[in-house]
């Protein structure tokens, strides 16, 4: 079972139904129980990044999902669920993340450019990775955020992204893959790296 | 390089899809459901849900669109209409609608937008403003469906609604919205140089000149159109392709 962790702050449904409609076995999940014993795990995002952290740390959900991605299972993070495995955040006051890659998330201080980074942008292919099988480089996808991560060790970049400088837009280590943008919310070509991560997740459990 | 949007809107009433000028001869078009698939299909960037009805009655009819719309399209979309109450915002975001806009309860109470944003994230909050030129050549405030003024200054109030955590201001000018002459360009562009939060222009549209108009003068963020593309004038495709060949950055 592929499991969406719910720490009620958005709506899931899409990322759900995008998994079911492809005929993968998922569901929401509100507590941490039954994250070991998952194939696939999906931390999607939305709010602060201080108030998700707290949530994830009283839950039990931050431990359940360092533990499994040490198990080195499949793992999608999605906006703040990518910047949530980086080491520590300056959005509302200093906080401490899951630290599972190096590095910071700090905010756009580029002046000409209207903060949230709102809309379609363009992902610009760093590396060669299942998980974007069927994607152009260069392909559209929807942002919404106002901070961006900095990851001290270059090679997990999967992909950047120009708004005024060019910045990581997802990243993919082993099987982790996570994307700034919002997959669920990026029509077809959002819905080709669901359904990548869908099979990897069946792949690595009939392995 | 991030693409300027292009956004439906579909006007709902009592759960139907509306078309009309100006709000008279209101003619049924259908289906919620049916109208965002079509646009969630032709790369419309985002969608706007307005129900125009948005009375305390139709509010388990309002709800089980939004649900219906969400589990139906792979598009962002803002839920608008009747919205006063945090809670409102809530049972909207909840039933899928990844912001919503709110405009006469965020004048009456402009904590609503710093609650909001706080709640849920500044991205989820539109501020949403009617505006109407004056004699003196500025631009008020107009509540309640546009039928009164408040006399605030509109520049001012777009200004106030960023610093209190607005993630978006959808500006709709009340001196052009029916009559496709064009977006207000001089209310566009004041509004969307004074602000660093992206602006949505509204009412006016009769072409995909005017919208080429509204990003190049009007310097806005996205382009609102409801009847060019209700009465299939233009398709998204066709705007975008149009907007494309004069080098404005579109997803097509």
């Amino acid at each position: 079972m592929i499991r969406i962790i719910n720490y009620k702050r958005g709506n899931l449904n899409n990322v759900l139904k995008a998994f079911l409609n492809f005929g993968f076995e998922a569901e929401i999940i509100d507590s941490p129980d039954k994250v070991s014993d998952s194939y696939g795990l999906v931390l999607p995002g939305v709010g602060a990044f201080g108030d998700a952290i707290k949530t994830m740390n009283k839950t039990g959900f931050s431990r359940a999902v360092k533990e499994y991605i040490a198990s080195g299972k499949p793992f999608l993070g999605i906006c703040l669920g990518l910047q949530l495995l980086f080491e520590q955040s300056s959005e509302f006051g200093e906080h401490t993340g899951l630290g599972i890659f190096k590095g910071k998330v700090k905010k756009f201080t580029v002046k000409q450019n209207k903060i949230p980074h709102m809309g379609w942008n363009q992902a610009n292919i760093k590396k060669q990775s299942a998980y974007l099988k069927g994607i152009d480089d260069n392909t559209f996808f929807y942002f919404v955020h106002s901070y961006y991560i900095e990851p001290e060790d270059k090679d997990i970049i999967l992909t950047t992204t120009k708004y005024g400088n060019e910045f990581a837009s997802s990243i993919q280590s082993g099987n982790v893959i996570a994307t700034q943008f919002h997959i669920e919310k990026s029509q077809e070509n959002g819905l080709k790296i669901i359904k990548n991560f869908g099979e990897a997740c069946v792949n690595n459990s009939s392995n | 390089m991030l693409a300027k949007r292009i956004i439906p809107c579909l006007d709902i009433d009592k759960g139907r899809v509306v078309k009309g000028v100006n709000f008279l001869n209101l003619r049924d078009a259908g289906d919620p459901v049916d109208n965002a698939m079509f646009y969630d299909k032709e790369h419309a960037d985002e969608i706007v849900l307005l129900d125009i009805t948005a009375t305390s009655d139709s509010r388990d009819i309002h709800f089980d669109m939004v649900t219906s719309v969400a589990n139906s399209i792979y598009t962002p979309f803002t839920v608008g209409g009747g919205i006063r109450t945090i809670k409102d915002m809530k049972l909207n975001i909840q039933a899928g609608a990844d912001k919503v806009s709110i405009n006469s309860a965020a004048i009456k109470n402009p904590d609503l937008i710093t609650d909001g944003a706080r709640r849920f994230g500044s991205q989820a909050i539109v501020v949403a403003i009617d505006a109407k030129r004056n004699d003196k050549g500025s631009f008020d405030v107009y509540v309640k469906g546009g039928r009164e003024n408040t006399g605030i200054d509109a520049i001012e109030w777009a200004k106030q609604a960023e610093q209190r955590g607005a993630g978006e201001i959808l500006l709709t000018s009340m001196d052009k919205d029916g009559t496709k002459s064009g977006y207000d360009i001089e209310l566009c562009s004041k509004i969307s140089t004074q602000v660093s939060i992206p602006v949505i222009a509204s009412g006016g549209v009769g072409g995909p000149e005017d919208i080429y108009n509204g990003f190049v003068n009007g310097k806005v963020d996205a382009c609102l159109a409801a009847s060019i593309f209700h009465f299939r004038e233009y398709s998204i495709k066709q705007v975008k392709e149009y907007l494309k060949e004069k080098d404005i950055p579109v997803r097509l």
